[in-house]
């Protein structure tokens, strides 16, 4: 490990970093702007400007970047000393030249980078007599405001959009001090990642429109710990509220899942949680009746959730009993979730993190369009295929945190990547395709577990791009595959499980990535048996769910938005959503993590586990008076699933305290807190009670870094943007002090004996006129409660019917078709990417249909 | 004196036929039959420096190229994008004689054994590109370019590349970035161009005037072409001078001329009832010199040696009734305007000084504007920027201050140009 030396004194980094984050990671303050630890280093901004010294007596030095300087032994800087102190407060001096200076009206103001880099180099007085450059700006579309004057030039924005999201509609223009940074025109931004241009931005440019919907400064926001519930992957999130509205969601880092970035359906999705469908009406009244309906049912059924907590379907597990506890998601789904969930516990594969696949070298996706389904798996297969290629900037001793020159090396040379699917995707660009029939697709995934190792089932047809794929594989040091249940399939699920299989066969240590729909799919699927299918009784409780098809006497339904099934229902309960409640979800990686209660959910809402807590109250079972508080509940699931068991670790239970104290969710600025409620009475009230976590709805408490699962803002002296995330971590770019947030409960069973699956699937053989009708998902519309988002429903997909061009002669401009047993008139589009014999039509919040393919004809 | 650059210039544009007759390609025809390590120890021993303005030693760059099998392909790009103001040596060169820069480049890209190579030239050098691609054509139909050239075994492809016009594209690794369809950014360094240039590959830049120094050191070898130089540094030199002298022009010289001897000679003194103030030696980004400057020998150790430098060897002569700050206040404008607008201090000092320059011969100037500007030619300096746009700027700048400081107060203490 290399010893550099700072202001004298060495210090013992790792090596291979610049100096830039090394000192970082050692506590001191460097400012920058174009640096970041998720872009690398470029050199653009000139703001982290350090002495370089030849020896301790060296008075002289000059002037370097620190960000541009690598660790090498026996480098020694000063920021200290004095022209470098002039030098960066110069780089600010010129930096505001231009800037408007606008903080009391710009969204940014409190939580500016831009602001705390100007104090923190020390530049207070404008020198400088002459006019300001302005621009124009572009209307960007529902979830992105752009502010260009505010703009300091520091290229992270395109860096980010373009070369790290791959998307191509934002660029910078022009030269010189007019440089702009925007689309050509004005229009919506394309990516689906251009969310994160608001955290990306030191300053004003871009921030969050939908937050500007209901402004509030930071300091006054309420945030807590949560979990996005817009898909399977968990993303850590830092939700605000204001005055019982959740204003904003932004990213909480978690070096394992989603870094610094989340998708747009993420961020943007939250709005459902201000619906005028909310679900409010008192339901405390009507437990007695409902209580009686139940006693007197000849049957209940209990309908669980793959978007409620496991807390909420246990519970409701308990009231109506296992035998009739159904998982609330279709046959076809509930068997590939079964099968994924056999593999989580039995195989000797290991489930990868979003973070495993962006450091693989070679990926095969049997079956999923990520881009729609997992946003956040895109985002890492835009950088696991800059592994391979690395080795190219290697040979000419270039480090991956040199990005200039890494990116320039490299050119476009792009690692393995293969995409199996129905239909094109955006990653067909950076990915070599295969286009085909589920069935066929998981027949591929055979032929490359063979090609791999001869001893897995074989299957004919596949030879030249099985091999392929299996040479890759052969080469790789990382290699992942990913699946999931889009396509409702379970054999693509085993086929992917083989490859893995084959691999380890082979000596490579593999891991399989799983794509699931909803953020706790794998939790339901553990606690359920059986789905919904053909299921009817007495008495159903639909808990947090609008897949219930069945008919029941008496429907009781839980839940916080109206929907179809709370429409047929005869009672409903108000639940609280994930920003007003507590909770364990289980990602796609098999790790359990812990939500909170942003706030005290408005009346009678609460949630869902006390809803069936009171009923059971009412029918008198002595077990539910043990469930005080969440942790009681949490501990129950740990000791009755033994696969469970882990869950209790996910965060610190409600006793916990740092120093005698609680976690506060309020920032020590928190203003207005008297007045808040003085239109009601003038007397400030006591804040609310939370008997179910460590956090406190106040602004009092620890005011310290809480273990990762309670961190509920990111917030340092002189830091108080986003960067202060650096903060919390013991090494910029890695893990949050103390490790990150959530527990994984399934490791590989390295004892288990590797058995391959052998239910190849025949190949699909299309018929005349019938189709084979699969789903498609789209990023915005096909999430139940983003959907429910202005935004996001501004820029939901349509509904529609894609076959290939060849199969398009003779139909008419629109199809009629039935989906679940309702008719729709559906537009087609004509799409060459699909195999003859296949129509692909959206899965679409509002369309009756959840996207098991079946066969029909089209005319 | 012998003139190899210029020689043919009295009867351009040359068809090949007379190219050849007058000694065309016979330096290319010489030059296959050696190894290209060969080439580039030859060119080492000449002691070509660059003719760019930096002077590195031509021959050396050749050498850190990688030789080795599995380097393929590399690129050769030749820079005669021009832009350097008061420069105009590598236009006259493609215009009078572009046969020669042509076989030039071929023999370049053999030292470095290059696959493909691009004449870069100058948005707006439309008679340099007409005769250019004439000359290329040419070359093409006689097998100088092409595949396996004259039965050599060695094969190279040669295009133009037309430039949208920026200062910025005439600094190497913005030219390859701009070659590259990309913004003429500068790049990082290390990695450099002759190990990660054009897509990544091997890239050598070299100068139009360099490339047409080639074929006479490859027929003449380094002897005679050291001799030609009245210092160590070889070859002759084109110098150009501009401003208010009688006969203002290009001259191909002995490496090494004094300035006075080009401009009491060649440029004929200065023109009636001027008086001279001093000059910019060899383009915008170096420093002013005076008066005590007129014996300095113009070659690249004894420029350095002044604390301006050679440059592009094109003077630009400052008289007694020009404004210097007015000078200035141009020069500065168009480093500001051609910032690239990637690193700060240049994207945002550089206006900043404009803005000032121009306030002051406006009249506006302010008390402490002097400081403000002197500030800036510490902070844009060397090492502090991105790329050496902005501290080159500064050379002008930080001289000016030195030289013509009196000037300068007076603009702001009489409120005025006086000059107007």
């Amino acid at each position: 490990m290399p010893v550099i030396f700072v202001e004298n004194q060495p210090y013992e980094v790792k090596a291979g970093q610049n100096m830039l984050a090394a000192c970082l990671s050692l506590g001191f303050d460097i400012p920058y702007f174009c640096w970041h630890p998720a872009l690398n280093s470029v050199g653009a901004c000139r703001l982290c400007a350090v002495k370089l010294l030849k020896d301790p007596n060296d008075t002289k030095g000059k002037i370097v970047m620190s960000c541009m300087t690598p660790v090498n032994d026996g480098v020694r800087i000063s920021i200290k000393d004095p022209e470098a102190v002039k030098f960066r407060k110069s780089v600010l001096e010129w930096l505001m030249l231009n800037h408007p200076h606008d903080c009391p009206v710009c969204d940014e103001g409190g939580e500016c980078h831009l602001q705390d880099m100007t104090l923190m180099t020390g530049h207070v007085y404008r020198r400088n007599r002459f006019k300001k450059r302005t621009h124009k700006n572009q209307y960007l579309g529902p979830f992105v405001k752009h502010e260009m004057n505010r703009c300091i030039q520091c290229y992270r924005c395109v860096r980010f959009y373009k070369d790290y999201a791959g998307g191509r509609d934002l660029s910078v223009f022009c030269w010189h001090d007019s440089v702009y940074f925007g689309r050509n025109k004005d229009g919506v931004l394309q990516s689906q990642f251009s969310g994160n241009l608001v955290e990306i931005c030191p300053t004003g440019v871009f921030t969050d429109k939908t937050f500007a919907n209901h402004y509030t400064r930071k300091w006054d926001l309420q945030t807590a710990p949560s979990i996005c519930v817009h898909c399977g992957l968990g993303c850590n999130t830092l939700p605000g509220e204001r005055y019982g509205t959740l204003r904003r969601i932004q990213n909480r880092f978690n070096s394992q899942i989603n870094g610094y970035f989340l998708c747009d359906r993420g961020r943007f999705g939250y709005e459902f949680v201000n619906s005028k469908r909310r679900i409010t009406q008192p339901g405390k009244s009507k437990i007695g009746e409902i209580a009686n309906i139940i006693k007197n049912s000849k049957g209940i059924i209990g309908i669980g959730s793959p978007r409620a907590s496991l807390e909420s379907n246990h519970a409701l597990r308990e009231l109506v009993g296992k035998e009739n506890f159904y998982a609330g998601v279709s046959k076809d789904e509930f068997e590939t979730l079964s099968v994924i969930t056999g593999i989580l516990k039995n195989s000797p594969i290991r489930s990868a993190s979003i973070q495993d696949v962006s450091k693989s070298d070679a990926v095969l996706i049997l079956g999923e369009d990520v881009s729609n389904s997992a946003p956040m798996i895109e985002l890492a297969l835009r950088q696991s295929v800059l592994n391979k290629p690395a080795a190219i900037a290697e040979k000419l001793n270039i480090e991956r945190w040199n990005d200039g020159p890494f990116r320039e090396a490299i050119q476009d040379v792009k690692g393995p990547l293969y995409i199996a699917t129905c239909n094109n995707t955006i990653l067909d660009e950076i990915s070599k395709t295969y286009r085909a029939a589920p069935d066929d697709i998981a027949r591929l995934g055979y032929g490359v577990a063979h090609q791999i190792d001869a001893d897995s089932p074989a299957v004919n047809g596949f030879d030249d791009l099985a091999g392929k794929i299996a040479n890759d594989f052969k080469n790789a040091k990382n290699p992942v595959v990913i699946t999931g249940t889009s396509c409702k399939n379970k054999s693509i699920i085993e086929a992917a499980a083989n490859v893995a299989y084959a691999l380890l066969k082979i000596g490579k240590k593999p891991k399989i990535c799983f794509v699931l729909p909803n953020c706790n799919s794998i939790g339901l699927a553990l606690l359920a048996d059986k789905s919904i299918e053909n299921v009817s009784a007495d008495t159903a409780i639909v808990l947090e769910n609008d897949n219930f098809p069945n008919k029941a006497k008496n429907i009781i339904a839980i839940d916080y938005l109206t929907n179809s099934t709370t429409e047929k229902a005869h009672f409903v309960l108000p639940a609280a959503t994930f920003a007003e409640s507590d909770g364990t979800f289980i990602n796609n990686e098999g790790r359990a993590q812990r939500f909170f209660k942003v706030y005290p959910p408005a009346g009678e809402i609460q949630d869902s586990w006390r809803w069936v807590r009171d009923i059971m109250f009412a029918l008198d079972r002595p077990e539910a008076r043990e469930w005080k508080n969440f942790d009681d509940i949490t501990a129950e699931i740990a000791n009755k699933v033994p696969v469970l068991q882990g869950i209790v670790d996910a965060a610190p239970k409600a006793s916990f305290a740092m120093y005698g104290q609680r976690i506060p969710r309020q920032l020590q600025r928190y203003s207005g807190r008297t007045a808040m409620s003085s239109n009601i009475d003038v007397r400030e009230g006591k804040p609310a009670d939370d008997p179910d976590s460590p956090l406190s709805f106040s602004m009092e408490g620890y005011p310290g870094q809480p273990p990762s699962p309670l961190i509920t803002h990111f917030w340092s002296p002189a830091w108080n943007s986003v960067q202060s995330v650096s903060k919390f971590q013991s090494e910029v770019g890695g893990p949050l002090s103390g490790g990150d947030a959530g527990v994984r409960l399934f490791e590989p069973k390295e004892s288990a004996r590797i058995e391959y699956f052998k239910n190849i699937p025949p190949a699909f053989k299309p018929r005349d006129e019938e189709f084979l009708i699969v789903p498609a998902y789209h990023v915005f519309g096909s999430e139940e409660l983003s959907a429910q988002a202005p935004g996001i429903s501004e820029l939901a997909a349509k509904p529609y019917i894609a076959i290939n061009p060849q199969q398009a002669k003779g139909l008419s401009e629109t199809i009629e078709i039935t989906l679940s047993n309702t008719l729709y008139q559906l537009p087609v589009i004509q799409s060459p990417g699909i195999p003859i014999g296949i129509a692909v039509v959206p899965v679409l919040t509002g369309m009756r249909w959840d996207g098991s393919p079946f066969r029909t004809m089209l005319k | 004196m012998e003139k190899p650059l210029t020689r043919n210039f009295a009867v351009a544009p040359l068809s090949l036929a007379e190219y050849e007759k007058r000694g065309g390609y016979e330096g290319l025809r010489k030059a296959l039959k050696m190894p290209p390590k060969e080439l580039q120890r030859l060119v080492i021993e000449a002691n070509l420096l660059g003719r760019g303005g930096a002077g590195f030693p031509a021959g050396k760059k050749w050498s850190f190229v990688s030789m080795d099998k599995d380097s393929h392909p590399k690129f050769m790009a030749v820079n005669a994008d021009e832009m350097e103001p008061g420069s105009f040596k590598d236009r006259v060169l493609m215009e009078g004689d572009a046969n020669l820069v042509v076989e030039g480049a071929i023999i370049s890209s053999y030292a470095v054994e290059a696959d493909v190579a691009y004449m870069f030239i100058r948005w707006g050098y439309n008679l340099s590109v007409e005769r250019v691609e004439k000359a290329i054509a040419q070359a093409y139909e006689k097998n100088y370019l092409g595949k396996n050239i004259m039965g050599s075994g060695y094969s190279l492809e040669m295009y133009i590349h037309t430039s949208a016009g920026r200062y910025m594209c005439g600094e190497e690794a913005s030219l390859i970035n701009a070659l590259e369809g990309k913004r003429a950014l500068p790049r990082a360094k290390p990695p450099y161009s002759v190990a990660c240039g054009l897509w990544g590959r091997p890239t050598v830049v070299n100068n139009v005037e360099t490339v047409a120094n080639i074929p006479h050191i490859i027929v003449n070898g380094p002897e005679w072409f050291r001799k030609l130089s009245l210092t160590a540094e070889g070859g002759t030199k084109i110098y150009g001078m501009s401003g208010k002298v009688k006969r203002p022009g290009f001259w191909e010289l002995p490496m090494g001329t004094t300035i006075g001897e080009v401009l009491q000679e060649h440029a004929g003194g200065m023109s009636d009832g001027l008086k001279f103030c001093g000059l910019l030696p060899g383009g915008a980004s170096t420093s002013f010199l005076t008066e005590e400057h007129l014996n300095v020998k113009m070659d690249f150790a004894s420029m350095a040696k002044t604390g301006s430098g050679l440059g592009t060897g094109t003077m630009t002569v400052l008289d007694d009734k020009t404004c210097p700050v007015g000078m200035l206040n141009n020069l500065e404008s168009f480093f500001a305007r051609s910032s690239c607008g990637w690193c700060t201090p240049c994207r945002e000092g550089l206006p900043w000084v404009a803005n000032i320059l121009e306030s002051m011969e406006k009249g506006t100037g302010k008390p402490g504007d002097i400081e403000l500007l002197e500030e800036h030619t510490f902070l844009l300096g060397s090492g502090h920027t991105f790329c050496a746009l902005a501290p080159c700027a500064m050379n002008p700048l930080r001289s000016a201050l030195k030289y013509f400081r009196n000037d300068f107060e007076r603009h702001i203490t009489e409120h005025r140009c006086p000059w107007k």
